[in-house]
């Protein structure tokens, strides 16, 4: 569905990502894991077209989309869930996720996604009149991920879905992840959180200082050592 | 309260506003000192139309622009050259031979073209200057307006401008309800555009670039939109200013005019269509009327009232925006608009607030320590 070859960026003098490869399947979920500053971010952020690229290709679904503008990769069905949430603090629940669904025009089906994204989160439906600021951690994630899930994505990406927020939310993040990819939307997911990752994924890359050191199925990788002694502290 | 029992609320509110200053303006004579009300009116109207559109770019998109005293400037002139009768021109256009133009539209599509020249100039502008950010922004689109301001006085185009001279007998309404109606159209199409998804997408812009960008909103192309909107209603506004002054020059739309905007809309609040309407019709009423007696030399009998005198009406603007600035951060409605319930819930409140007054006020110096404390933190 996605593949990446040879992405290379570069942040002014910093080399972020050294000739990065990977290969995303379609209706799986993969996971990105790595410590910080690995690039974790900046490679889901150069697929987005929101950082520059000094090298390599993006191809989704056959198409070239290495120089595709922001907006036509979301139109084409890639969606982001920012690190952060970064959910519109001033704007409700309700406008937030609208937003999310901003380029497309078919109201008829938005209005169904939004009823959708209100059953996966029954939190939100509670508090569609509430300004998204006012909201917890763990709801403000849930508005971000239901946020994404309003562009009708193909490719969901998440950039630590789980960041800041308490174990038990962390894992009820995880199931929903789980339902999504069910309905048929393929994952691509960063994490810190590497053992609940790899547990949920069906394949799995591992990024140290900008390329990839080590990739295979979710569950491999939680047994290999190497991973272990560095991600899992075990 | 149902929507339909709201819009019937809101006809009937507006169709009796309308009614009493027809009536007002009917009954109380040109010479009475009560004639201001008109003034406030008609001056506050159209302030209220510059400030909401200053709204849409600082308060929705968060856009940092001060070029609003240019775009009005550029909206004046367009809709004064193109509305001079024919006949006049020669009085006018005394030192430039009767002038270029030697026609006249009429006086609705010299609005449009008012409005339609600021929208173009700022356009232009936008496309370099909207790719910088905040303070530079501001800078950016203030030397703008001071660029225009002079270009306006060039003698070289005073076949066109006028030069540094009046332009003047150009048509004029003679009814406060026509600045009345006119902005109120211009504020019901900013709002209709504020509730759309374009204003949803303007207030993402706002609150998070990056995210806005990752939900597919062309930054660029929002904020190019917001701008050349917002410099339309400017331009009209501009229109609308040159009638009620009756003569317009260039040297009137200095920075300063702008501030008086930013003034309203930070009184108002930032994010508030309402907030900028009611802050408008304050500020002309001090401005014009009420603050008046603070710049009239006063005496008491024989004792001569201190510190009252040409200019101090100022001075006590100063301390107002002070005030606000450092107690009432929001302006008056925050980022709230109007709506009957919650003017019917301010009512049902009202005894309790005014009770609550004392306490609030003993409560200012704790507001202080506070702050400070915070402030120290982020010191440390």
């Amino acid at each position: 569905m996605l593949k990446i070859e040879n992405l290379n960026v570069h942040y002014g003098g910093i080399h972020a990502l050294r000739g990065v490869n990977m290969h995303i399947q379609e209706g799986k979920i993969i996971s990105l894991i790595g410590a910080n500053g690995a690039g974790k971010s900046t490679t889901l952020k150069s697929i987005m077209g929101l950082v520059d690229k000094s090298a390599g290709s993006v191809i989704y679904k056959g198409e070239d989309i290495t120089k595709a503008q922001t907006i036509d990769i979301v139109k084409k069905g890639i969606s982001l869930t920012p690190e952060g949430r970064r959910v519109f603090p001033d704007l409700t629940v309700k406008e937030n996720l609208l937003l999310g669904a901003y380029l497309r025009k078919d109201k008829a089906e938005i209005k169904k996604d939004l009823e959708m994204v209100y059953g996966l989160f029954p939190r939100l439906l509670e508090r569609e009149w509430q300004i998204a600021a006012t909201l917890s951690g763990g709801e403000q994630q849930m508005l971000a991920v239901g946020r994404s899930l309003m562009s009708k994505p193909q490719l969901l990406m998440m950039d630590e879905p789980s960041l800041g927020l308490a174990p038990i939310i962390v894992k009820s993040i995880f199931e929903i992840i789980k339902e999504i990819n069910k309905n048929g939307v393929s994952v691509l997911l960063i994490e810190q959180n590497a053992k609940a990752a790899l547990e949920i994924s069906d394949y799995a890359y591992v990024l140290e200082t900008g390329t990839v050191v080590l990739e295979g199925p979710g569950k491999e990788l939680i047994t290999n050592d190497q991973v272990r002694k560095a991600y899992l502290g075990a | 309260m149902s929507k339909q029992k709201k819009w019937l609320l809101s006809c009937i509110a507006i169709a009796a506003f309308l009614a009493i200053v027809y009536v007002l303006e009917a009954t109380i004579p040109k010479s009475s000192q009560w004639s201001m009300l008109f003034t406030v009116l008609e001056k506050g109207s159209i302030y209220a139309l510059v400030a909401v559109s200053m709204n849409l770019v600082n308060g929705f998109t968060g856009l940092f622009s001060l070029g609003q005293a240019g775009f009005m400037l550029i909206g004046a002139y367009a809709y004064a050259i193109f509305t001079i009768p024919v006949e006049q021109r020669a009085a006018v256009y005394q030192y430039f031979d009767g002038g270029l133009v030697q026609f006249t539209l009429p006086v609705i599509v010299s609005i449009l073209i008012a409005g339609l020249v600021a929208a173009a100039f700022a356009f232009l502008i936008g496309l370099p200057v909207l790719r910088l950010k905040s303070d530079y922004l501001a800078i950016a689109t203030l030397g703008f307006a001071e660029i225009i301001r002079a270009i306006f006085q060039w003698n070289t185009l005073g076949p066109i401008t006028n030069g540094s001279n009046l332009l003047r007998k150009f048509y004029t309404y003679d009814s406060a309800l026509y600045p009345i109606i006119a902005c109120g159209i211009c504020i019901a199409i900013i709002v209709l555009l504020i509730n759309s998804s374009y204003g949803r997408a303007f207030k993402a812009i706002r609150e998070d670039e990056i995210a806005a960008e990752a939900m597919g909103i062309n930054l660029f192309k929002h904020k190019q939109m917001s701008f050349v909107i917002s410099s339309f209603f400017a331009g009209v506004g501009g229109a609308l200013l040159a009638m009620f002054q009756t003569t317009i020059q260039a040297s009137a739309f200095k920075a300063a005019m702008t501030y008086e905007f930013l003034l309203i809309v930070v009184i108002g609040g930032m994010g508030s269509v309402t907030g900028s309407v009611i802050a408008s019709y304050l500020f002309i009423a001090c401005r014009e009327w009420w603050l008046r007696f603070l710049d009239a030399e006063t005496y008491i009998g024989d004792f001569k009232v201190p510190l009252l005198r040409a200019g101090f009406r100022n001075v006590v603007f100063a301390v107002i925006i002070m005030i606000i600035v450092l107690f009432y951060r929001k302006g008056i409605m925050g980022t709230n608009e109007f709506s009957w319930d919650a003017l019917i819930r301010w009512f049902k409140n009202l005894p309790k607030n005014i009770k609550s007054i004392p306490g609030r006020i003993k409560n200012i110096p704790n507001k202080f320590k506070r702050k400070s404390k915070k402030e120290a933190q982020i010191n440390e």
